[in-house]
């Protein structure tokens, strides 16, 4: 077999290992299935009817950014598991073993899409439920913010394994994940309009690549005119995908060669 | 003469300003045992991360099964098997699962991962319990499988890094003749620990470390024979006989025995028929013998005697004594 192919395999092995855990730790299986229905349900029925959301349904307009909110958070447990291979001595065996050095995290990042398209049947099937639309848009938009979101997915999956690296526990991991990125997501478009923000904020929020992306995918899902806005979110998550790729081999070089 | 499966030269390596590793030799024929014994922070798992190749050295040398651990890692690892301190398995995985992930990333074929590792679950005696995740296993059940995954490839050159750290004496026994079957189909093996009675059962040969350097090395048998001989232990019937007794014996002492409270501890060379002389000399001088023993130095009296500590907390147990 070629190196290439060999990586393949090895990313597909490792894939396989990651994912099988997720039904066996009933906490992971509720982040990936319960928890994005229990937020939709939150601020549709909750927030929802205090909230101006302009032209829209309140549920049309928080449907795309509660996705993009989730599919960020589908690497988390990338972050959780590196923090935890690293900790028992899985990536020591991993690396005695004459297999790709780069599987270890191609296999968690790969695993983590997978994990996304799950998180995105859950979310479309409790948004149609809670009376979601696509407005005006064709097949061909509600594919491409498919593909937007888990490129943004596969995006944050680069980020959280920087973190999952940088963190001695995975109970660090969870607390770095959580203060960190998580108020990101809700000072940006995700779940109210920028527009509604006090100055300072909405400056910070119209900068933030949440909203970019938020504001591309209703764009795309609701025909909102922000038409500029699709390709800078493209090209928020190759610059994401560019910086923290990187960082995480290095990272992870450095962890492994201790 | 056959290369060693295990050669090591001028082996260094730092941690910032602190020096793991100050320049070691130590070599392993094939089908042998090292022990390398030393205390915590002496510098073994260093030594085996290089040699694992999970760590280039900053100075020295090291081949392993004829490969050099730095140039040639990439073709080493196919022929070396790591089992660490802590058990290197996915808890969330099943025995099968882990074993069978570890034979599809040497890129065995499905089948044949499969294949091994139920092979390898029979042989480690974890044919019941292959189907549970790992997490439900003992301590002793997830270094079998630890060990088990070390041995998927059938790998020349086996490093096991403090094996029975932290397990119970039963479970320490059953790894330990796990161990002993490996060496048996001819296995090298580079075997670390701080225990004293392991290295002293499954080494051929030791080599000691402490901060860093090889401060002894030779057979279990070499290394107590360096710090004096044997000691001759007779327990008497009779307390009041003792002085009786020091003076039959002493002829046959290196050094004057010794008394404490029913024994008399008198300090040998050992020499063919020692137990019957010393027996004759207290019969004729009348002294009664409650018991009568030879005790060998401990891998403990050693390692005291050359670095002034002692090498492990654990109490290690004595050797076996040759009781008339």
């Amino acid at each position: 077999m070629s190196s290439l192919a060999l990586t393949l395999s090895d990313t597909l092995v490792l894939a396989r290992r990651n994912l099988m855990r997720i039904p066996r730790q009933p906490d992971l299986l509720i982040a990936y299935t319960i928890q994005p229905v229990m937020f939709v349900l939150l601020f549709v029925y909750v927030f929802g009817g205090a909230i101006d959301s302009g032209p829209f349904d309140y549920v049309d307009f928080l449907m795309p950014g509660i996705i993009v909110q989730s599919i960020a958070f589908g690497g988390f447990v990338t972050a959780l598991g590196l923090s935890e291979d690293v900790q028992k001595g899985l990536i020591d065996r991993f690396r005695s073993l004459p297999m790709s050095r780069a599987a270890v995290l191609t296999g968690r990042t790969f695993s983590d899409v997978v994990l996304n398209c799950l998180s995105l049947v859950v979310l479309f099937a409790v948004g149609f439920a809670a009376g979601f639309n696509f407005i005006d848009a064709s097949a061909g938009e509600v594919a491409l913010g498919i593909v937007l979101l888990l490129l943004l997915g596969y995006a944050f999956s680069w980020i959280f394994a920087l973190v999952g690296l940088f963190s001695s526990t995975p109970e660090t991991a969870n607390s770095i994940g959580f203060t960190l990125i998580f108020p990101l997501t809700f000072a940006s478009s995700v779940f109210v309009p920028a527009s509604t923000m006090p100055d300072g904020l909405r400056q910070f929020a119209e900068a933030n690549p949440f909203t970019t992306v938020s504001d591309a995918m209703r764009s795309l899902w609701l025909g909102t005119p922000a038409h500029t806005d699709v390709w800078m979110a493209f090209v928020w998550c190759v610059v994401l995908i560019a910086v923290f790729a990187p960082l995480a081999v290095a990272r992870y070089r450095r962890v492994a060669a201790k | 003469m056959t290369e060693d499966a295990i050669a090591v030269e001028g082996l260094a390596k730092s941690y910032g300003s602190v020096r793991a590793l100050r320049g070691v030799d130590f070599a392993a024929p094939p089908g042998s045992v090292l022990g390398l014994l030393g205390p915590n922070g002496a510098g073994k798992t260093t030594a085996v991360r290089i040699l694992a190749t999970l760590l280039e050295p900053d100075g020295g040398s090291a081949r392993v099964a004829g490969l050099d651990v730095v140039r040639d890692a990439a073709a080493l690892r196919a022929r070396i098997g790591l089992a660490g301190q802590y058990a290197a398995v996915d808890e969330n995985l099943t025995g099968l699962e882990n074993l069978e992930m570890v034979g599809r990333l040497y890129h065995m074929s499905r089948t044949d991962a499969r294949k091994r590792a139920q092979d390898l679950l029979e042989r480690f005696d974890l044919t019941d319990a292959a189907k549970r995740p790992a997490k439900t296993y003992s301590g002793g059940m997830r270094r079998r499988l630890d060990l088990a995954a070390a041995l998927v490839f059938r790998p020349p050159v086996l490093f096991l890094d403090e094996p029975t750290t932290g397990l119970d004496p039963r479970s320490r026994l059953a790894l330990w003749e796990t161990i002993e079957g490996r060496v048996a189909a001819g296995t090298t093996v580079l075997l670390t620990t701080q225990y004293l009675d392991e290295a002293d059962r499954l080494a051929d040969r030791i080599v000691v470390i402490d901060h860093g350097s090889v401060i002894a090395e030779g057979t279990s048998d070499e290394l107590k024979a360096q710090i004096g001989g044997e000691r001759l232990d007779v327990r008497l019937e009779d307390p009041a006989d003792a002085e009786r007794a020091v003076g039959a014996l002493s002829e046959m002492c290196v050094d004057p025995p010794t008394i404490a409270d029913h024994t008399v501890s008198a300090p040998v060379h050992r020499h063919k028929g020692m137990i019957a002389e010393a027996v004759r000399r207290l019969d004729d001088a009348g002294v009664g013998i409650d018991d009568i023993s030879i005790h060998r130095p401990t891998l403990d009296d050693v390692f005291i005697a050359l670095t002034g500590h002692a090498a492990a907390v654990e109490p290690s147990t004595e050797l076996p004594a040759v009781t008339a």
